[in-house]
């Protein structure tokens, strides 16, 4: 299997997953097909291949460095879980 | 029949010889929504604001020059960001957000005088190719195998809105599509879905899947129809960077040409082992049709077609890792509970973990593996280079001449929900054959209903359009539509 046990747990810790040690070894089985699939690309020569970042080439577009928007405070503190005095409410972050 | 059958191109007609009213046909299809109601299509109705805006077109067709979407009621993707209105992409995560602006898209459309019928259920943050991952439960195709009574699946990720659009209970519908979610939905249900080429509608607004393959589209029971939707989402957009700064064609009117001199391929790479004969067949009969209209027809190769899967579930899942970390509990959506001696990782995580279904889970997970230190070569930039690969044939085969590309939509009609275990997500996946390397290539792509297989279900072809050549591909698919002179309906069980 591409992904063990420690592999699963490690991944699901890098996107901020919570996984239960009950539940790891289904994890891993399920990832592992998934990374079989995807292993298929090593078979290919890529030599000399550029990557493609970007499918249709175009230049960035430019715009005055101006103000545009902003001064929101309501609508973006309008969907969050938790607010205080105006800002996001966390729990406590720092001892 | 009621008006809420009829199709957009009549709808306007009707609309503007005044025989028909706006308020008319909006209640017309709120009435086909609520009693459609079994097959969880609409998961929010905004039947005020529908009655409101029907009122405000009908005042402005009364005043003449209104465009051709005037009046119209359509349903919206749940994914399109609409002022107000829930909007959570099937995702418990965003339970209860109410976005305080518009996606431009839907803006485009209401400035059309469209009318809003509601939001459209999908697979959570479409990922997915049967519906099945939501969080207000699957939507359910109308169609049914003969003799049968299964509930089958609309596709997806736009099961919704492909369910909707076939049952009669709107004229069209958004959909989005990263690597199939317009046209697998849209041939699982007898309808015409379009991938326009990416860049043409604004991504502003919509939520993010894979940024480098996502693209908004029409779903609607015509050609036509689709090609009047597409002329009012597209579109240039300062606030979405890739979107293209190119004139938009009257897309409605470049229908009704024939296909002298122009030149179809077929790809061999396409012919999957394990087709059934009756896809194989339609595929054939659809070559023919092109071939009658004037065509010529020709075998090309797209030779890196085969490993077009992983590539995409590459890309598609390191960008959604990527995308989806912005549901962290803290901005907007839903926040888990912790202990009292928790820290905000375990808010994180648990968040994560309640909000994310299983599906998003692994892509986010898989996401998070391929862009990790030591796997990033292997995986992310391997999958970039042979993107490029990908694309190449695409350039080549239209360097040579080619046209527009025919293939099958789908390897299937419509499976049965359920019939596909959640712990088997490759097999879901193949579903995805021959939609996703459009979606790498960055083209235009098209389902037209051509067929139905033994069981009566609609089967659709795909028609491959060169990058802007959108008019030219409805065209083509117009033709086929003609040919195919697909006119079936569901019958109506629900």
């Amino acid at each position: 299997m591409a992904i063990d046990r420690d592999t699963a747990r490690r991944v699901a810790h890098l996107a901020r997953i919570e996984v239960g040690e009950n539940d790891l070894d289904d994890v891993a089985r399920e990832l592992s097909t998934i990374i079989d699939l995807m292993d298929q690309l090593a078979t290919v020569d890529v030599e000399g291949v550029e990557p493609m970042f970007s499918v249709t080439p175009m230049a960035a577009h430019w715009r005055e460095d101006v103000v545009n928007d902003g001064g929101r405070r309501e609508d973006i503190l309008a969907n969050a879980p938790e607010t205080v005095d105006g800002f996001f409410a966390v729990p406590k972050v720092v001892e | 029949m009621t008006e809420a059958d009829l199709t957009i191109a009549e709808a306007r007609d009707a609309l503007r010889s005044r025989e028909l009213s706006s308020v008319e046909l909006t209640e017309a299809c709120l009435t086909a929504i609520e009693a459609g109601a079994k097959l969880n299509a609409f998961v929010e109705v905004t039947a005020e604001r529908a009655i409101e805006m029907a009122r405000a077109a009908d005042a402005r067709l009364a005043e003449g020059e209104a465009p051709s979407l005037c009046g119209i009621p359509l349903g919206i993707k749940d994914l399109f960001a609409v002022e107000d209105v829930r909007t959570q992409a099937a995702s418990r995560i965003l339970e209860s957000f109410r976005p305080p602006y518009e996606s431009t898209v839907t803006r485009k459309l209401w400035d059309s005088g469209a009318v809003c019928l509601g939001k459209l259920n999908m697979d959570e943050f479409a990922m997915g190719s049967s519906n099945e991952h939501s969080v207000y439960g699957p939507a359910i195709n109308p169609w049914r195998r003969q003799g049968d009574d299964a509930a089958l699946t609309p596709g997806g990720s736009s099961g919704g809105s492909a369910a909707a659009v076939a049952a009669g209970l709107c004229p069209g519908a958004t959909g989005t599509d990263t690597g199939g979610s317009i046209r697998q939905p849209a041939a699982f249900t007898g309808i015409v879905g379009m991938k326009p080429t990416y860049g043409r509608c604004s991504r502003w607004g919509i939520v993010a899947f894979a940024s480098s393959l996502d693209q908004a589209g029409p779903m609607a029971r015509t050609v036509r129809d689709c090609a009047i939707m597409l002329g009012a989402m597209a579109g240039y957009d300062p606030r979405d960077s890739t979107s293209a700064n190119r004139p938009v064609e009257d897309f409605e009117s470049g229908l009704g040409a024939d296909l002298k001199g122009r030149r179809i391929g077929i790809p061999r790479e396409y012919r999957v082992d394990g087709m059934p004969a009756e896809i194989e067949a339609l595929w054939s009969q659809g070559a023919e049709w092109l071939k009658a209209a004037g065509a010529e027809i020709v075998e090309i190769s797209l030779p890196h077609t085969k490993h077009a899967l992983p590539v995409y579930y590459v890309i598609a899942m390191a960008e959604a890792s990527s995308n989806l970390a912005r549901y962290d509990g803290v901005r907007y959506g839903r926040r888990a509970r912790i202990g009292a001696n928790e820290d905000i990782t375990a808010m994180y995580e648990r968040t994560r973990a309640e909000g994310f279904g299983p599906e998003v889970k692994r892509r986010v997970m898989i996401g998070a593996y391929v862009l990790s230190a030591g796997y990033y070569d292997a995986y992310y930039l391997r999958a970039q280079k042979v993107r490029a690969l990908i694309k190449r044939d695409f350039d080549n085969a239209f360097a040579e001449g080619v046209d527009a590309v025919l293939t099958p939509a789908t390897p299937s009609a419509a499976f049965g929900l359920g019939e596909i275990a959640d712990t088997d997500p490759v097999r879901m996946y193949l579903n995805d054959v021959f939609t996703v390397p459009v979606n790498l290539a960055g083209l235009p792509g098209i389902s037209v209903p051509a067929g139905r297989d033994a069981a009566g279900l609609p089967l659709g072809l795909q028609l491959i359009g060169r990058p802007w050549e959108e008019a030219q591909l409805l065209g083509a698919a117009q033709v086929l539509e003609t040919a195919a002179g697909f006119d079936a309906r569901p019958q109506k069980w629900w």
